[in-house]
């Protein structure tokens, strides 16, 4: 596709208009910034998409304005009728001729692109390569569970992923449709109840630096009053630096020695434990786990998805999850918790880390 | 021509349904209407297909299905279809007491059909097949149930318009509302065919 | 009975009226307030959406107020505004007495209505629906309350209304035209009103299958969209989409017609590419319904069916572009006057190019991924909805005021709505296609600060106080017209080349004295042209076969309202059932009278004409 654009006389146009468009946004977050293998092929076909399409809007802006100031009534011609027109052939078949191959010129990539990011063959259980990366991704009202199956170990609401090679996804909602979506990295698949979607991704290291190591997940598929709140995190880092994660994982206890923590340990074992579990080795199956796995929830980039990751925002949560995010789950599970058994809570959940 | 006119069978139009722009506009609105009942049956043929596997250990159609009380009210429903035909072939002789002789076969096969549908209902869900068992026993109670209220509408339009017009006879202002009833009761049989194909008989093939 | 005798008071007169330019007026008030609601729920939305982390409207409240924007705009504003020009231009256009079926045309506005009020009675009774214009069943079978079911039952009292009226305008298009107006002399608003009719006898049945099913799950315990007792919620999607595609062309097309007549009118030329534009009219209607599911991209229907939707999604700018270059060919060479209706015209051009290539960049499945569900879909739907139908109304109703009301608008107070609406217009939704590919997806009823989508808000939110403004004025003018408006001619702007401008303005009750014998394109243009002052007959002057007013349309539709009720509520209280079936028997029986009731109508006597025409010559 690259050495095609390249021969490609809109070249120059192109090439403005990349350097407008990378104006937009944010690294970790916009389209316009892509950071992987599958960005890279959608923001080339939206290049040339946009490319073909601005040709269009010229062409029909010339005419139109030219029409517009020729053609304009002017004073004493009040009464002039001008001369009827039926049509014309030449122009008619004109302008259909050359739409049609500007849509051949976008459809051939389109087609092609679209059987290429549906190529999830090494995902295959029987044949799969055992440093092909596979990720379970289950969308909950609001927030996001991740999988890693070949390695027994999950996770919540923070991705971790290596860079530099194709990551494949099995998606799906335990509830309503949601839609799993890292803006940045590439397109959005949907989350079904009723079925399992498949897809890849690719994280480009120098891209993942540039936005600091972490790129912006979003749910694209309303599902609710906190749809606009069910962010995700995605840590991209070197492949070693994975391994080293994910051993980390596999092996993660809670280990209190605060004596506070020590408290809101007690705390959380009599009200949270029916929901949420403490290690990232959780064998249950998933209709029970109703609610995030914390086992490393000190390591996490925000409180709730949305919220600064610090003790204040983690009280704040705690206190009346209703007033950061309308519709949740958690809301009125765990009883009245005075501040004080809040604040053990918070330093119990806080110590819970891997890293 | 006028609604109003007085006829006899000899000034009688041959095509007494079209005869009047009033009469051609219903005649092809209805065909029109026809038309949308299509694409609405076929949505629900489509959401079938597609669930009538999905029995989530409920009963299946190959436990339920007895057909010989289907093959009957098949056959049933075929022949009201025929009737009709003749009663509308007398409507077009002018010849209003064959008219109203033929409907009322056609209404009495009807009912008779309708008796046996919901016969067949009672006993399936006798048999476990309740409306929430499955999505397939949703799929299947509203595809042919909806079916079955069409029937049953069919029913008491023909019938009202006999009732109302026994007294009086033919004339252009109600002979294309004969027409259309009659045309409401072959596409009705026609959707039963694909029913009966659909449903039933890949139901029994499984 | 003569007319004298038949003098009711205004009220009983609208509620029985079975006159398709009074249904017409009661299609725009409704319409109209329908869409100042909508309007409002807008902008509501875009004062939420102001700053990051506004807390105007939260949550829930947001997505009702978003769900009822959508469905307000699309089925109870957008609709039945344009059947109100439908309803006040086809006859006239075809040069016929009434529509085929006034007594149907009555019934389908008062379905509508009662659909309309019955939806918005959702505020009232505990919350509206909160599912988004789609309603997609996960989400929607999950929805507490009862906001869905109120979205499911006024949608299917107001469809079936739709539907009827669409079967209306395909029969009295092809049974009432006047002699020698043939299928390609018809003029292009009534081309696209009958083909746009077509696709609503298509694509409205697999809605209403949608909207039942869903019914069924919520209401009576149906299992389609229940996964675990083996229902799939892709079904729904496909049921709403087959019927929501179209529906897009449904509004569009006849937006289309409207600035056919316009352009022509106002350029003082004929529809250039006369039949190319037909051709391309029946081709996008057919194509219409191929291309369902580019509205699921990533639903994961896989590579085979994603390609094949894209590539067939692509064909439709090929028709589209035609209709482009034949507006802009129509004006070249012509004598342009920039009158409001025509300013609306000549700038949608543009606008919907715009809506236009950023429907083609949508159709590149794969780029889509990217685009799906973000503030991109919201930028070109409102270029195409926006920019192409409230456009094309905007400009029908001051093109056609006149004709329906006798009455000028104020052409200065009109040009000041268009200004504020175009400028608010571009605005609001041209910055949304950044807002979308820099990350935001739409739906979303907040959005955090630092991540690069504040000042675009901000934009888009001023740009939506603009075309208020515009709304504002353009009611402003509205009554000021009423009060003092200019008297219009029957020939109103001066230039009319169809029909209905060659009748009084309004119309007379039977519309034309004598049937006009038809002789080409452009009837009344050509008759002009040749001097003469009106049209040329095609029967005598004789008595005028009326259709009787009927109070059974309204009464019909107040059963299912009130049945409506009853269904709601049959699992909460004991009384549901009961009022349920009462508002069927209510239905029913009205439907019952209106058979058993021999209905010959009435005639208006020759003298009684000649009269009438007299005093219109004179006014």
């Amino acid at each position: 596709m690259k050495k095609w654009l390249h021969s490609w006389r809109l070249l120059s146009l192109f090439s403005v208009m990349a350097l407008l468009l990378a104006g937009c946004g944010k690294p970790f977050l916009s389209t316009l910034q892509p950071a992987g293998e599958v960005a890279d092929k959608q923001y080339s076909l939206m290049l040339l998409s946009t490319a073909i399409m601005v040709l269009v809007v010229i062409v029909v802006t010339i005419i139109f304005v030219y029409v517009v100031i020729r053609f304009r009534q002017r004073k004493g011609q009040e009464n002039k009728i001008p001369k009827q027109v039926e049509g014309n052939h030449k122009l008619e078949i004109t302008w259909t001729v050359i739409p049609i191959i500007l849509l051949i010129i976008l459809a051939v990539p389109t087609v092609k692109a679209a059987f290429d990011l549906a190529d999830v063959k090494p995902m295959n259980k029987e044949k799969r390569d055992k440093d092909t990366l596979v990720v379970n991704v289950r969308a909950n009202l609001y927030w996001w569970e991740f999988e890693y199956p070949d390695y027994g170990v999950i996770t919540s609401q923070d991705l971790v992923v290596p860079t530099n090679e194709r990551v494949y996804f099995n998606v799906k909602a335990s509830d309503v449709k949601h839609s799993f979506w890292i803006p940045a990295v590439g397109g959005k698949i949907d989350a079904n109840n009723d079925n399992k979607n498949q897809f890849w991704l690719e994280f480009d290291q120098k891209d993942a630096e540039k936005a600091n190591g972490i790129f912006y997940g979003k749910c694209a598929e309303l599902c609710g009053p906190s749809h606009a709140l069910m962010d995700f995190k995605v840590k991209a880092v070197p492949r070693e630096e994975f391994n080293q994660w994910i051993e980390k994982m596999k092996n993660a206890k809670p280990v209190v020695t605060d004596p506070v923590a020590k408290q809101g340990e007690a705390i959380f074992n009599k009200s949270c434990i029916g929901c949420h579990a403490v290690t990232p080795v959780d064998k249950r199956p998933e209709q029970a786990r109703t609610a995030p796995n914390l086992g490393n929830f000190g390591d996490r980039e925000r409180i709730a998805g949305v919220l600064e990751h610090n003790e204040e925002n983690l009280k704040k949560w705690l206190k009346d999850p209703e007033s950061v995010k309308p519709g949740n789950k958690m809301t009125g599970t765990y009883g009245q918790l005075t501040d004080e058994q809040i604040d053990a809570l918070a330093k119990y959940l806080m110590s819970l880390k891997v890293e | 021509m006028h609604v109003e006119e007085k006829l006899t069978a000899e000034t009688f139009p041959a095509e007494p349904e079209r005869a009047t722009l009033e009469g051609k506009n219903k005649f092809l609105g209805f065909w029109f209407f026809l038309g949308g009942e299509t694409v609405l049956f076929a949505s629900l043929f489509a959401t079938f297909i597609a669930l009538r596997d999905k029995t989530a250990g409920g009963p299946t159609s190959e436990e339920l299905f007895q057909m010989p009380v289907v093959f009957v009210a098949t056959m049933l429903l075929l022949t009201s279809s025929l009737t009709s035909v003749y009663a509308i072939h007398h409507m077009k002789n002018f010849d209003f007491k064959k008219m109203q002789l033929w409907f009322g076969i056609t209404v009495l096969l009807g009912l008779a059909f309708l008796g046996l549908e919901i016969f067949e209902f009672y006993e399936y869900v006798h048999e476990g097949l309740k409306y929430s068992t499955s999505a397939f026993s949703s799929a299947f109670y509203t595809l042919v149930g909806l079916h079955g209220s069409h029937v049953a509408f069919g029913l008491s339009w023909i019938l009202t318009l006999m009732i109302r017009n026994a007294k009086r006879g033919l004339n252009l202002y109600n002979a294309p509302k004969f027409y259309l009833a009659s045309l409401y009761w072959h596409f009705i049989d026609v959707v039963w065919v694909f029913i009966f194909t659909v449903v039933y008989l890949m139901g029994m093939v499984g | 009975m003569s007319t004298a005798a038949r003098k009711k008071s205004l009220i009983w007169d609208y509620l029985t009226t079975v006159d398709h330019k009074k249904i017409a007026i009661l299609y725009l008030i409704a319409g109209g307030l329908f869409f100042l609601i909508g309007g409002l729920e807008a902008l509501l939305m875009r004062i939420q959406l102001m700053k990051p982390n506004n807390d105007f409207l939260n949550g829930d409240l947001f997505n009702q107020v978003m769900t009822m924007h959508g469905t307000t705009m699309i089925f109870f504003a957008a609709t039945p505004l344009l059947f109100a020009l439908m309803n006040a231009v086809v006859p006239l256009q075809i040069g016929a007495r009434d529509v085929a079926f006034p007594f149907l045309n009555a019934l389908g506005f008062w379905l509508f209505f009662f659909g309309g009020v019955f939806l918005n009675c959702s505020w009232f009774l505990g919350g509206a629906p909160d599912a988004g214009w789609t309603s997609y069943a996960s989400l929607s079978l999950e929805s507490p309350g009862h906001g869905i079911d109120f979205y499911l039952l006024g949608l299917q009292i107001s469809g079936f209304g739709t539907l009827i009226s669409g079967i209306n305008f395909l029969v009295t298009i092809v049974t009432m035209r006047a002699p020698g107006m043939t299928f390609m002399r018809m003029p292009m608003f009534t081309w696209t009103t009958f083909v746009a009719s077509a696709l609503i006898l298509f694509a409205f049945p697999p809605l209403t299958v949608g909207l039942l099913l869903l019914m069924l799950d919520r209401l009576f315990g149906a299992n389609f969209f229940d996964p675990a007792l083996g229902g799939n919620t892709i079904i729904y999607e496909h049921l709403f989409w087959i019927f929501g595609h179209p529906e897009v062309y449904i509004l569009v097309l006849p937006a289309f017609g409207i600035f056919s007549e316009v352009i022509a009118t106002f350029s003082r030329k004929r529809l250039f590419g006369y039949s190319s534009m037909v051709f391309a009219v029946v081709l996008i209607g057919f194509l219409g319904f191929m291309v369902w599911a580019h509205h699921m991209f990533t639903v994961g229907l896989g590579p085979v069916a994603n390609a094949i939707f894209a590539v067939a999604t692509m064909t439709i700018a090929v028709p589209t572009g035609i209709k482009i270059f034949n507006w802009l060919f129509t004006m070249w060479g012509g004598n342009i006057r920039f009158t409001t209706p025509m300013l609306y015209a000549v700038s949608f051009i543009p606008s919907f190019v715009m809506g236009g290539v950023t429907g083609v960049m949508l159709a590149s499945a794969p780029a889509d991924y990217q685009y799906h569900d973000t503030y991109f879909v919201v930028a070109h739907f409102h270029y195409v909805i926006v920019g192409g139908v409230v456009f094309a109304l905007l400009a029908g109703t001051h093109y056609w005021w006149p004709k329906m009301f006798g009455k000028m608008l104020n052409e200065a107070l009109g040009k000041i709505t268009f200004v504020l609406f175009f400028v608010g217009f571009h605005l609001t939704f041209f910055i949304q296609h950044f807002l979308g590919l820099m990350g935001m997806p739409r739906r979303v009823f907040t959005f955090l600060p630092n991540q690069g989508l504040d000042t675009g808000n901000l934009v888009s939110t001023i740009g939506a106080f603009f075309m208020t403004a515009g709304v504002i004025i353009l009611l402003i003018n509205v009554v000021i017209s009423s009060i003092s408006g200019k008297k219009a001619e029957a020939d109103a702007w001066g230039v009319g080349r169809t029909l209905e401008w060659a009748v009084s303005s309004p119309a007379p009750e039977y519309n034309f004295a004598q049937i006009p014998l038809v002789r080409g394109l452009d009837a009344y243009w050509l008759e002009k042209m040749e001097g003469k002052k009106g049209l040329t007959p095609a029967e005598p002057l004789g008595d005028i076969h009326m259709p009787n007013p009927s109070v059974l349309p309204f009464v019909i539709s107040l059963g299912l309202f009130v049945s409506a009720f009853g269904f709601l509520y049959h699992n909460d209280y004991s009384w549901g059932l009961p009022v349920a079936i009462l508002g069927l028997v209510i239905t029913f029986g009205s439907m019952f009278l209106r058979s058993i009731i021999d209905d010959y109508g009435f005639h208006i006597h020759k003298d009684e004409i000649i009269e009438a025409e007299k005093k219109g010559v004179k006014a």
